[in-house]
Order: structure tokens, then sequence, then C-alpha cells
């Protein structure tokens, strides 16, 4: 198994990164693999942490009753899965099933909350990666959401 | 027909007998008049042939939503200014076909529409008319597809102007740079003299085909008197302008501020109703219908005059782009005024001031600029 | 001699019918007398369906290489008309018009096009012949989205274009079932998993104007400057050379001044509402 520190300061996730901050973060992370149609996460279960994916790709899927389960985003090498952990109650808000043999760095979230608490530094740091994320899935979101080329534009 | 020769002959006088002599000449030439004729109470462009047919003792009274016909004390035969036509009819029709399609065993083939055929001589066109006349050119004209039926109406065109001697209550072509002095673009203008009791006209050549049709005529030489005379009659014109327009900046001024409250005000008054782009002289846009016969072996496609006024007129698979009023009178004035410069080299408002007259609440062109440029030069309070 | 009537248009005969997808479809169009007019890519001809009317639609396909390839997606009377159409028919077609894709500006450096829905099929008339001069560009990246996996154009073509090794291609859709095999998101999300390099990059973008205005802002932000952002503009036209007045946009008609034009000319005009 290749060193965590190294994948993870590799990931563009965490480009540029302060080698002090990397350090606190590889103390809580480990290298995971999936096959493909595993669900890496469930709706529902706690949020204990994120995946940074080094290969293989994830879709980001709501179940409906009676019907197939509908797929929100898919996420790819290089990119980062799962959010829930910032904010309670700490819960999946949809599954997350791999597509392909999927290979990623899990980050240990109930670590690193304590960790940001007692160390402001790497709470902001965390912050100002996080953040444009959240931005940058709201907007797409919101353009997914118009439908630009359904059929009765309204 | 004016071409860049301007003959070197001086002006020549007319009296009303000269007139009507002018008016046969011109149909023994071939071309149909059209000049001010009085219809439905309003002075309107139609068909004449004698001078009798002339508004004569006429004028019109103009403000903003008002217009009304008053008799005149003399006997001037164009003694009002503009009307609720413009000659962009003739040119540009009101609703045109443009070609017909016809089933056949393989598919079907297509039915150019034949040449015009009528040359028209237009009676009493003015400086701002010539002017806009010049902004349709550029339209129809100047770019990669010239429109064809423009261009054959237009070719064989003579033109005599007036040099007016009129403004109405809504007129600013002062403002504007197009009036009241017709300077060039005609074949013969004619500048109407009421003084010393002797009704006559003051006959400018502009071409040679107008001087080839003066010749035709009984006339004298212009006089030093006549002149003087005929230079009074405009520059009084120029003086009794009814409205004026600052046109300083007015390009940068209107499209610098799209989201200005003053659109949001006058929507609250403009009934989208159209009125200003069918009366005006310049305004070019255009829809097309498609019509099918009922047995379906035959279509045809017809132009008519639009409006960016209409709803319809930006609908854009799902809706139209412009649903607002306020978005609808901002296209129209910022286009007019501005944007109108950087398409065509040229302001698209000729200062005639039919938008104003004919628009049934009053809305006033030189009033919204003023607005706007007036609302940027007050103080902001903190 | 009468000078030629710009509102007439040529007959043409449909040579061929490609069904695209459940509406769309890419006809190919023989001209009945005479030669297909030389166009470039990213201009536009209307096409007239006896008796209904007649619409802008872009090419395709390339001058000069078969039957002029125009495709077209049943949303109103004249597309559905059009889209009826079948091989041995007639129908009217005038043009070409408008503003190309500046392909030869892009030489020398990266070409990002960005394609949704239908506007894949203009900038398919831009790919094809930057394949077919591949030395000539860097790297080249297609990106397209559309609604879901059913509604895909192109499909026999797109696989060889993400066959070859000289060519990215990104392919994602807004709706999926877990059936689907691919990205699921938004067109501008993929931007950042394209290889290019923002400096030397002319971008072609081509869609709904809101998903081409999302795909510009994500381009600023990866580095690509205005000036090398193209879109390609849709607006209702009637005549196609600036004399109905209808597609104006701004100081710009469309029809003549486009439809492709640089972000930096348009930027201002497309944060305008109802414009």
């Amino acid at each position: 198994m290749p060193d965590p520190k190294v994948v993870l300061v590799r990931h563009p996730f965490f480009a540029g990164i302060d080698p002090s901050i990397s350090e606190t973060l590889a103390e809580c992370a480990h290298e995971v693999s999936f096959p493909a149609g595993r669900f890496l996460a469930r709706e529902g279960e706690p949020a204990s942490g994120f995946l940074l994916l080094e290969c293989g790709t994830v879709a980001l899927e709501l179940h409906r009753p009676g019907r197939m389960p509908i797929v929100l985003e898919t996420l790819h090498e290089g990119e980062l899965v799962g959010t829930s952990w910032v904010i309670p109650p700490y819960r999946w808000s949809c599954d997350v099933r791999a597509l392909d043999p999927v290979r990623a760095i899990v980050v240990d979230a109930r670590c690193l909350r304590g960790k940001s608490e007692s160390d402001p530094k790497l709470g902001y740091e965390l912050l100002k990666r996080f953040l444009p994320l959240f931005v940058q899935r709201l907007e797409a979101v919101r353009l997914q959401l118009l439908d630009v080329y359904g059929e009765t534009p309204t | 027909m004016p071409e860049g020769h301007v003959p070197t002959a001086g002006e020549a006088i007319i009296d009303r007998e000269g007139l009507q002599a002018l008016l046969d000449a011109l149909g023994a030439r071939g071309f149909s008049v059209i000049g001010p004729r009085i219809r439905d109470e309003a002075i309107v462009y139609a068909p004449l042939r004698n001078v009798a047919d002339l508004p004569e003792g006429w004028t019109d009274r103009q403000d903003g939503g008002r217009y009304r016909l008053e008799r005149r004390g003399d006997r001037a035969l164009f003694g009002y200014a503009v009307g609720p036509h413009s000659w962009k009819q003739f040119l540009f029709p009101p609703r045109q076909r443009l070609w017909q399609a016809r089933r056949t065993e393989a598919g079907f083939d297509l039915l150019e529409e034949p040449p015009p055929s009528e040359r028209w001589a237009f009676l009493g066109i003015r400086a701002c008319e010539l002017h806009a006349l010049a902004i349709q050119d550029r339209v129809f004209l100047g770019g990669s597809h010239p429109d064809r039926s423009y261009a054959e109406r237009r070719r064989d065109l003579f033109l005599v102007a007036l040099q007016c001697g009129e403004p109405s209550g809504t007129c600013f072509c002062v403002s504007m740079e197009t009036g009241p002095k017709a300077s060039s673009g005609f074949d013969l203008a004619l500048t109407e003299l009421l003084g010393d009791g002797s009704h006559r006209f003051l006959v400018e050549v502009g071409s040679r085909a107008g001087e080839e049709i003066l010749a035709a005529i009984p006339h004298r030489s212009a006089g030093e008197a006549d002149r003087r005379e005929a230079e009074a009659v405009l520059d009084s014109t120029a003086s009794r302008m009814g409205r004026t327009l600052d046109t300083r900046g007015i390009r940068e001024l209107l499209q610098d501020h799209p989201e200005h409250p003053r659109w949001e005000e006058v929507a609250t008054r403009c009934l989208a109703c159209a009125n200003c782009t069918m009366v005006c002289p310049t305004c070019f846009c255009s829809t097309v219908e498609d019509h099918t016969a009922l047995t379906g072996e035959s279509a045809e496609r017809t132009r008519l005059w639009d409006s960016c006024f209409s709803l319809d007129f930006s609908y854009l698979h799902g809706g139209s782009v412009r649903k607002e009023i306020r978005s609808r009178y901002r296209q129209w004035i910022t286009h007019k005024l501005s944007t109108w410069f950087d398409q065509f080299g040229s302001s698209g408002c000729v200062g005639c001031g039919r938008c104003i007259t004919w628009c049934p609440v009053g809305i006033d062109i030189t009033e919204e600029v003023r607005a706007i440029r007036s609302s940027l030069l007050e103080p902001t309070h903190a | 001699m009468r000078s030629p009537d710009p509102f007439v248009p040529s007959l043409f005969r449909v040579d061929r019918v490609r069904r695209e997808s459940a509406d769309t479809v890419t006809l190919g169009l023989l001209p009945i007398q005479g030669e297909i007019p030389a166009f470039r890519s990213g201009q536009f001809f209307m096409l007239y369906a006896f008796g209904i009317g007649e619409i802008p639609v872009s090419v395709s396909g390339l001058w000069g290489q078969g039957p002029l390839l125009h495709t077209v997606r049943a949303v109103g009377p004249v597309s559905q008309a059009l889209c009826r159409l079948r091989p041995g028919d007639t129908l009217g077609v005038r043009g070409p018009y408008g503003s190309p894709w500046p392909l030869p500006q892009a030489e020398g450096g990266d070409l990002l096009l960005i394609a949704g829905g239908l506007g894949l099929a203009p900038l398919r008339s831009a790919l094809l012949p930057a394949l077919a001069e591949r030395e000539r560009y860097g790297r080249i990246a297609l990106l397209y989205g559309a609604r879901s996996p059913a509604d895909l154009l192109f499909g026999e073509e797109r696989s060889d274009w993400s066959s070859r090794d000289d060519l990215q291609v990104e392919v994602t859709v807004d709706h999926a079932s877990p059936a689907w095999r691919g990205s699921v998101g938004v067109v501008p999300a993929r931007i950042s998993h394209t290889r290019f390099a923002p400096e030397r990059t002319h971008a072609f973008v081509c869609g709904p104007e809101v998903m081409m205005r999302y795909s510009a802002a994500a381009l600023l932000g990866a580095g690509v400057p205005p000036a090398r952002i193209f879109l390609s503009l849709e607006r209702n036209m009637k005549c196609a050379f600036a004399v109905c007045g209808r597609c104006q946009f701004g100081s710009t008609f469309i029809c003549r001044d486009g439809p492709v034009f640089a972000y930096d000319r348009i930027s201002r005009l497309l944060s305008l509402r109802e414009l």
C-alpha cells in the first residue's frame, strides 16, 4: 500500500497544502478500494468521513420505491466524495455506488472534527477547500434543475 | 434618381399653373404622382393628379397624442407638417407577397414576384423624410443581401422635395440635424412662397432628371427677393420647432443605462400598441406569414410590418424574450437613438415627431431622453 | 437582368435522413439545380418546409463533402415538418448566413468544444475539420452534455471520436438511471476534468443560453481569456440578413454579426434581462 500522506498531498483537492496540515490529515487517512457495483455509503448512515478518489467513478444515487434509482451526479478520479460529515446530523444524504473498481483515500472526519476545533489553522484550511466545492456543486445542481435541454422550456 | 451631378442652373420660380404643369409633366413621363391629400381627417400620402387634390388652406395642430386639421387663413398648398403616413409604405409595403410555391409532381416550384409596374414621383417629401429615405436605403440596400423589391421601387423614384414651411408642435428636425432645409437627395425642391400676394414656388434643381422636367414646364429665373423670401421661410420653420432633443452622447446615454428606473416608469403609460413604430419613417422591422391554399396545392410567403412592441416579435421556442413592456420600450428607443449608430452609422430618428403625435397616451421620445439625462445630472444624496 | 431576390430560396431535395434520437434527425440535402453554395463551419441556412414556414438551422457538416447536412429537432411546426421529410422530398434552402467558428484563429493552440443538446450539431462542423487537420492544433477536447442517455446524438460517430487517442471526449447527462455507465452532471463541471492549457486555448460553446453562460463562467474561472471563448447565440429571425430586425441583441444582429460571437463582445449583453 502506498503511503496515504503521499497520495493525499498529490490529490488535486489538496493541491499546494501546507505540509504541517497534510501531516495532520494523513494521521486521519487510510486507503480503501471497492469493486464495481459495491456501495461505498448508504443514505442515512453516519457520515464518518470523505473520500478522495484516486481512480474509478462513483455515482450518487437516490432510491425511490417502485422505480429505478435516480443518479444525481457521478464523481470521478481526482474528485472528492462526501460532504455530509461537515454538518449535523452527520449522515449520508444519498447512496454512493462504485461504477468501476474504485481506489480512494478515506479521511476520518470524527478525528478531523475534533482537531479542527482545537487547531483553527486546520479548520480554516478545510473551510477554504470545501466552501468552493459546495458553491460549485450548488451551481451545478441549479443548472441541472433547469432541464435546459428539456422538451418544453418554461 | 438623384445622382452626384448637381446642375449649375440657378433656382427658378413657378406659379400654381406651373405646379400643375409639373404634375402633368411627371404623368407624361410615366410617373404616378403621390402627394399629400386629406383622408379621414388627416393629411396622408396618396395618388394625385391635380393641384386641386392638395390640402389647400389646411394646416395641422399636433401635440403629444393629438392631431387635428384646421383651416389656415391663406391658400397654402403645403401649409402643414407630416401626418400619420410616411413614404416608407411605397418602398417597403406594409403587406407584400415575397413569392409563391406551387406543388408539382416532383415536389414544388417557386414563383418570384414580378418587378413593380409603377414608377412613382413623391411630391412634397420633406428634409426629415429625405433623411428617413436615406436611412432606409442603408438598411435595405447597404448590406450583403440588398432587398431587391426595395431596390426596384427605389431606383425609378422621382423626388420633389418640399422645403418645410410649417413645423408641427412635435417636430424636432433641427435637433436631429435633418432639417428643415433639404440640401440634397432630391430631383427638384420646392419652397412655397406666399408673400407679396403672389402664390409661387421657388424651385431648386438636384439632378439632371429634375433639370429636364423643369425645362419642360413654364418657369422664370428666381430673383434675389424670391431667394430671400425662401430663406426666410426656412429660418422661420427652424425657429418654431415644437420639441428639442439633446443628442450629445446619446449613444452612450441609452446603452449605458439599460436598468434605468425610467424604463419602468414609461412602461406604466405605454400600451405597447406599436403606433410609434408604424408611423415612424425609419422603423423597418417585419415578420413573415406563410399561407397554404385549402387544396394544399399552393402556398405563399408574405412580409408584413411588425413592431418590437409586439410580444411575438422576440418569440424564441417556448416564450418571448421581451415579456415586459419596459423591455420593449427600451429596445425601441435604444435602437432608434443609440444602437442604430453602431448598425448603420447614423441615428435612426429624424425628428419628424410622428411617434409623439400618434402615441395614444402622448409618450414623448424627447421627454423620455430628457428624463434619463436629467436623472444622471442630479446629485445623489447619501 | 434582375438581381437575385434574397428572400427566394433555392430548391433542394432530401438525399438521406438519419434518425439521431426520438425527436432529432440529420437531413442530407442536395440542390435540384447547381451546386451547394460554399459555407463555413458555424454558419446557418434558412430551411423552408412547403406551406409551413422557414427556420434557421446551423450546418452540421462540411462544405465539399457530400450533401448539405442539417440536424433538426422537432420542437415547433416548421422543425416538425422538416423532421417528417423523407428521401426525395423537396424543401427550400437559402444561405449560408452568419459568422463561422474561428477555426483558423484557434490553430496552434488547444481547442475546447463544449456542446449542450442539439448544440453538438454546429460543433460537429467545427470538430470534423479540426480532426482532418489534426496537426494544426494542440490538444482537442469535446465536452458534450445532454438531457439523458436517450437524447445523445451522433452515436456511432461519437464512439469513433472516443476511441481516438488524439481527442478527449467527455460526455455527461443531466438525468440517468443506474443503467447508464457514463457521467451524470452538468457540462461546465466537466471543464475541470479536461486537459488544456487555458492561456493558449480557444473554446467554442454551443447549447442553450443558460448552459453557455455557465460554461463561459467556468472557462473564465479556468483562465481562458474572454476573447477566446466563442458562443453561438440564437434569437427569432425571419430574414437572416439584417433587414427584418428581429434578431437584434444590443447593437448586433445575430443573423449577421453572429451567430458565433466572442464572449468579450457580448458578455455584458448576456447579463441583461429581456434584451
